[in-house]
């Protein structure tokens, strides 16, 4: 654990793994110290921000120090299916990055079962990544220049994850297909479909 | 003091803003909420309101409302001259007072001479529909009330128990058009780059891009700099290297692989793959929301204890 600096209202927490990652995310939003008013989990990370006014970021340092986190493992959640249009503009790229096919990268993408590691980005961004005991992919770097608006519904790689964008937005992820199906609902009391151990399974439908 | 307002033109971008939703993170929500809070909360107590009402943030002016008799009105962050037209005359609607509405009228907003972002209070608040638990719109996530349209009707809230306060005069200073200072502490990723990289984001006067908006606040070199290429440079070992994602804060200062700075605003995603070299304090944000395209920034490192 280590505990970056991150201007005068917050911590950044670094870990070794995603499994501390989520155990400290379980702890400190169980029992958060006073003056911590948001926990920001990430793939190794966990950003702790604070109100100035209640509390000091050498309390906050202390109080993190003391509640070291255990390893926690993704809970087994549901399985939601996914139906994708593999037309995405950045497929190709995909393929040549995976040195195959367009058709195997589809195959590959829609095998696979995924889980969501953590939610980020932008409202029910989840953070796809092989589940355990599949086959890990080779990554995809990042768009040198990210687009001003990906499609609400456009299923991306990057850097090891896949993502579904649910809503239009910015994005710099290579872009695979589409979905049509809604993964974030304002009023829903669990807004967010996809969240941290969704089993996710991506099927092909045409077009 | 219930009721509506009607829309009848929202200028170039006019939002509803409380204070945000702070805690929902975990969801990839933002807190997003007013950008320049201060005049927020100044705004919605020079009409009595709770500072966690709901007012507009009307970027550079313009917007005309068509308010009833009998409502309470204030204007404060940016400056825009503002008046109330009605059967009874013109009435100069001055910054950081609140006026009241003596019959029917038109509020018209010219553009903002000072500033970027002002902050319109109405007594009892907008009450538009909450997503979680606040009417802010969040630009980036598309959560919380539509950007305004013209014939939009929007209701005010009750009465609220606290009065109209009487204050004669809130001094307060308009935006500078002027150089802004912004102060900033390291940030997790500063060991990222280069020592000429911290002395260029320090040391050089930096110009609002006018690809700014509430996600993030681009800065650009002066087209009289002298620093040339990418001005933030990385160290060898971090050049080409991805960062996991991370999360991010207002104020946060990340640098895209051209090495071009953007301080993120109250919409900003809530995790980011680009590394933060610097943060800007608290003290220094709701000048941010005030910034003017081309207007020029200098970055300072805070003194003092976090």
């Amino acid at each position: 654990m280590r505990v970056l600096p991150c201007g005068d209202r917050a911590l950044l927490v670094e870990f070794d793994s995603l499994e501390l990652v989520l155990g400290a995310h379980a702890r400190w939003s169980a029992a958060p110290a006073r003056g911590v008013v948001e926990l920001v989990p990430a793939a190794r990370t966990v950003l702790v921000r604070i109100d100035p006014s209640e509390t000091g970021l050498a309390a906050v340092e202390h109080w993190v120090s003391e509640h070291p986190p255990q390893p926690l493992a993704l809970a087994d959640g549901d399985i939601v299916t996914v139906p994708v249009a593999y037309d995405g503009d950045d497929l190709a790229s995909v393929a040549e990055a995976w040195e195959c096919s367009a058709e195997k990268v589809i195959a590959l993408h829609s095998t696979i079962e995924w889980l969501c590691a953590f939610i980020g980005f932008a409202p029910g961004f989840g953070y796809l990544v092989p589940a355990p005991g599949q086959p890990a992919l080779p990554p995809v770097p990042r768009r040198a220049t990210s687009r001003p608006r990906v499609p609400a519904g456009s299923v991306a790689l990057a850097a090891g994850y896949c993502g579904v964008y649910p809503r239009e937005s910015p994005g710099g992820w290579q872009l695979i297909g589409r979905t049509s199906i809604e993964l974030w609902r304002d009023d829903a009391e669990r807004p967010a479909v996809i969240t941290p151990g969704t089993r996710v399974r991506f099927e092909a439908v045409s077009s | 003091m219930s009721g509506h307002v009607e829309v009848m033109d929202p200028g170039p971008l006019t939002l509803v803003h409380d204070l945000g939703r702070p805690g929902f993170a975990a969801l990839g929500v933002s807190a997003s909420g007013a950008f320049d809070r201060d005049a927020h909360r100044l705004a919605q107590r020079l009409v009595g309101n709770d500072e966690t009402a709901a007012g507009l943030e009307v970027l550079f002016g313009g917007l005309h409302l068509r308010l009833s008799a009998g409502m309470w009105v204030a204007l404060t962050g940016a400056w825009v001259d503002a008046s109330l037209h009605s059967s009874n005359g013109t009435l100069t609607v001055p910054p950081h007072t609140a006026v009241f509405v003596d019959a029917d009228a038109k509020l018209v907003l010219g553009t903002a001479t000072h500033g970027a972002r002002c902050t319109v209070a109405l007594r009892g608040g907008l009450d538009t529909a909450r997503v979680l638990g606040s009417r802010s719109r969040d630009t980036l996530s598309g959560l919380g009330p539509a950007p305004l349209r013209a014939g939009d009707l929007l209701p005010l809230g009750p009465e609220p128990s606290t009065p109209v306060p009487v204050a004669d005069l809130v001094p307060v200073d308009p935006p500078p058009l002027g150089l802004v200072e912004l102060e900033v502490r390291p940030g997790p990723r500063a060991d990222w780059f280069t020592t000429e990289a911290h002395e260029v984001l320090l040391g050089v006067e930096w110009r609002v891009s006018a690809r700014s908006d509430r996600t993030g606040v681009r800065l650009e070199l002066a087209s009289t700099s002298t620093v040339s290429g990418t001005p933030l440079e990385r160290v060898p070992a971090r050049v080409g290297a991805e960062l996991e994602s991370e999360g991010m804060l207002r104020g946060s200062i990340q640098v895209s692989p051209d090495g071009a700075p953007t301080v993120l605003g109250p919409d900003h995603p809530v995790t980011g793959g680009y590394p933060v070299i610097a943060v800007v304090v608290d003290a220094s944000l709701d000048r941010l929301a005030q910034l003017r395209p081309g207007q020029p920034v200098r970055l300072r490192r805070a003194t003092g204890r976090a």
